[in-house]
């Protein structure tokens, strides 16, 4: 099996709200201390990845992204996570572009590396929270997708896959080739990479191209607004101020939690 | 060209979510001049349409053998097929995980765009656009739509719904060719058990998260409390991953978005990610012990305490009360 893994680099969303701004004029979050990291649900992806391959025993996972040179450090951690090659399209346009114009970068870039079983994407970035490059990069492809897996299996040769629903979840059996996109469970908890396979993994090669390289409309993709484009970006200011319940005792503090709790419960 | 058109599952009945996406329809249709059409798939589509008819202009029923449960490649093709045919300027969608699944592909089969997880929807000139949060709810987007038809997932519960009709409208039944794409196919669906209620319209929750410490606390110490003030069990992301809980129970911007009177959050951080599933909870209130907790920032009130020492107590103070 061939797998192939799409990676986001984001700025880190597990930043405290309070130190969280945004440059309104360019309509893009600040970077300030924060971190570039890969985003949660592509781990969640590569984690699967990782451990449908070892249930099978055998398999290539490649890694895919589509960003500014610091991208590199998300491929470069999943070559430590054991992935076995890396690409990187680097993105000299638009910083946000759109996700059709990301769904078309990456399934140029995907044909260009040669033919795959599994095709996997997180199900949202945490930055823009768009949801929308595994069904777009599916219908780039002519592919089948199927959204929210958690989970995949290869029993007697057939193609599994669990995935969440809003009451539970379904299994599906797929033929490959198939986009899917990956949410999170118990189970694919991204694995900590070893500080040494960090190391080496500067030293594996890495493939890089420019849009120019991917035989695509490099203009149109540089401008990455086709699809939608977004005109506004604010933060709303909207504090609520907690009363902390009072009382010598935790007896008593309960007690008029309580009954706070009891003056709504008791209304409905 | 300026109708709207609604996307609904007959098996999830004319819920909440379907009256709002119903109401948003409305107005939009209203602000562009067309008509609000729906098209109902699925089991129970006939039974839905029947009282969605009371509200939209035209409604169109697909129930055959082969959409009766949901398949993304089926469903896909259905919806592609028939808003082809009504050529809206735009497919307003739930944001159930089928619809959040179809929408980004429904808009690139119609040639149009996308956009998800909306609270908002305005006509701009000639464009849509959609008011969204962005950045784990830290921030808010609008997002103006490039290509036409605009299609939009939106979070429906939040919406009003539309205004009832002095006629029914006509129904039509579809009969189409659906494309049958067998490289997928379900083979086992599962049910997780939960309360009685779905966690959307629960009207109070008690939530838990990563300082509740294991598995046992949500049946031994959350379950009673819950049990005592009607309450739905819930979770943060951290409960979830940890394997504690169930997925279905994960509130958030990749969970549930609840909107419950009374949302009781239980050693729960408070994360953006986290907010953005009950910013529409009219009492938020936890248990922590951290005073400097994110959550208490969204609170009505709040105590600090490890919840081991409150939630028994609180139990007892509250069974009294009930007397
Ligand atoms: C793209 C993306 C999407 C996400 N989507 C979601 C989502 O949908 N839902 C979601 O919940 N999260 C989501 N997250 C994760 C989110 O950012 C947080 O990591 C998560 O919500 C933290 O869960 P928590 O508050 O339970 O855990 P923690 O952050 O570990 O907080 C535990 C809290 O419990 C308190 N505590 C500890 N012990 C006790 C005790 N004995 N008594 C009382 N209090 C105690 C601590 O003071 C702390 O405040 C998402 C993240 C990303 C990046
Ligand atoms: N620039 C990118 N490079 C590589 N993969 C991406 C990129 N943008 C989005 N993806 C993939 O698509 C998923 C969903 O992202 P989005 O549709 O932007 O919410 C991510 O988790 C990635 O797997």
């Amino acid at each position: 099996m061939n797998l192939l893994v799409c990676l986001k680099q984001i700025l880190d969303p597990e930043i405290p709200a309070r130190d969280f701004r945004v440059d309104v004029a360019k309509r893009e979050a600040e970077r300030g201390a924060a971190n570039l990291v890969t985003n949660i649900f592509c781990e969640n992806a590569l984690e699967t990845a990782l451990q449908f391959r070892e249930r099978l025993g055998v398999g290539r996972i490649t890694v895919l992204s589509f960003g500014a040179a610091t991208a590199e450090d998300s491929l470069r951690k999943a070559l430590a996570m054991k992935a076995d090659e890396a690409a990187l399209v680097l993105n000299d346009g638009h910083p946000h572009p759109d996700p059709l114009t990301v769904a078309r970068v990456l399934a140029a870039a995907i044909r260009k590396l040669g033919d795959f079983d599994l095709i996997m994407v997180g199900r949202e970035a945490g930055d823009w929270g768009a949801g929308q490059t595994g069904g777009l990069l599916a219908e780039e492809l002519g592919l089948p997708c199927v959204s929210f897996v958690d989970r995949i299996e290869n029993p007697d040769g057939k193609l599994r896959l669990k995935r969440q629903t809003d009451t539970g979840w379904e299994m599906l059996e797929a033929e490959p080739p198939i986009v899917v996109t990956i949410t999170n469970d118990e189970h694919n908890v991204p694995r900590i990479p070893k500080v040494r396979d960090v190391m080496t993994s500067y030293r594996q090669p890495l493939v890089q191209w420019t849009l120019d390289d991917l035989g695509i409309d490099a203009d149109e993709a540089r401008a990455g607004n086709n699809y939608y484009e977004v005109v506004d970006l604010s933060v709303p200011q909207k504090e609520t101020r907690c009363e902390f319940v009072t009382g010598d005792t935790l007896d008593d503090r309960t007690e008029a939690f309580a009954r706070r709790i009891h003056a709504v419960t008791s209304a409905l | 060209m300026n109708d709207v058109v609604i996307c609904l599952f007959g098996a999830a009945g004319y819920d909440k979510s379907a009256q709002g996406l119903a109401g948003a329809g409305r107005r939009l249709a209203d602000e562009l001049g067309g008509r609000l059409r729906a098209i109902v798939v699925g089991a129970g589509a006939a039974t839905l349409a029947s009282e969605v008819a009371g509200v939209v202009d035209s409604a169109t029923v697909v129930d055959q053998a082969e959409l009766a449960e949901y398949h993304p490649e089926f469903c896909l093709s259905t919806l592609a097929q028939l808003c082809g045919d009504l050529s809206p300027r735009a497919v307003l969608l739930s944001n159930d995980a089928y619809s959040q699944e179809l929408a980004p592909r429904l808009a690139h089969r119609l040639g149009g765009s996308a956009v998800g997880d909306g609270v908002e929807v305005r006509v701009h000139g000639d464009c849509l656009r959609v008011v969204r949060q962005v950045y784990g709810g830290k921030a808010q987007a609008v997002i103006e739509l490039k290509r036409k038809p605009a299609v939009v997932w939106l979070r429906a519960r939040s919406f009003a719904p539309a205004p009832r009709r002095e006629t029914a409208s006509e129904i039509t039944q579809a009969a189409l060719e659906i494309m049958t794409d067998s490289r997928t196919r379900v083979v086992e669906r599962k049910r997780e058990e939960t309360g009685s209620a779905r966690l959307e319209d629960a009207r109070v929750i008690v939530s838990g998260g990563r300082g509740i410490g294991g598995p046992e606390p949500f049946t031994t110490e959350l379950l009673p409390l819950a049990d005592l003030i009607g309450a739905q069990l819930a979770a943060s992301r951290a409960a979830c991953d940890a394997g504690w809980v169930p997925p279905t129970w994960q509130v958030g911007q990749t969970g549930k978005k609840v909107a419950p009177d009374l949302y009781l959050a239980i050693a729960i951080a408070g994360a953006s990610q986290h907010m953005a599933g009950i910013s529409e909870a009219k009492n938020i209130v936890a248990i922590n012990t951290d005073s400097d907790a994110p959550i208490f920032k969204h609170c009505a009130f709040g105590i600090v305490e490890d919840y081991r020492k409150v939630v028994p107590l609180l139990r007892e103070k509250l069974a009294a009360l009930q007397k």
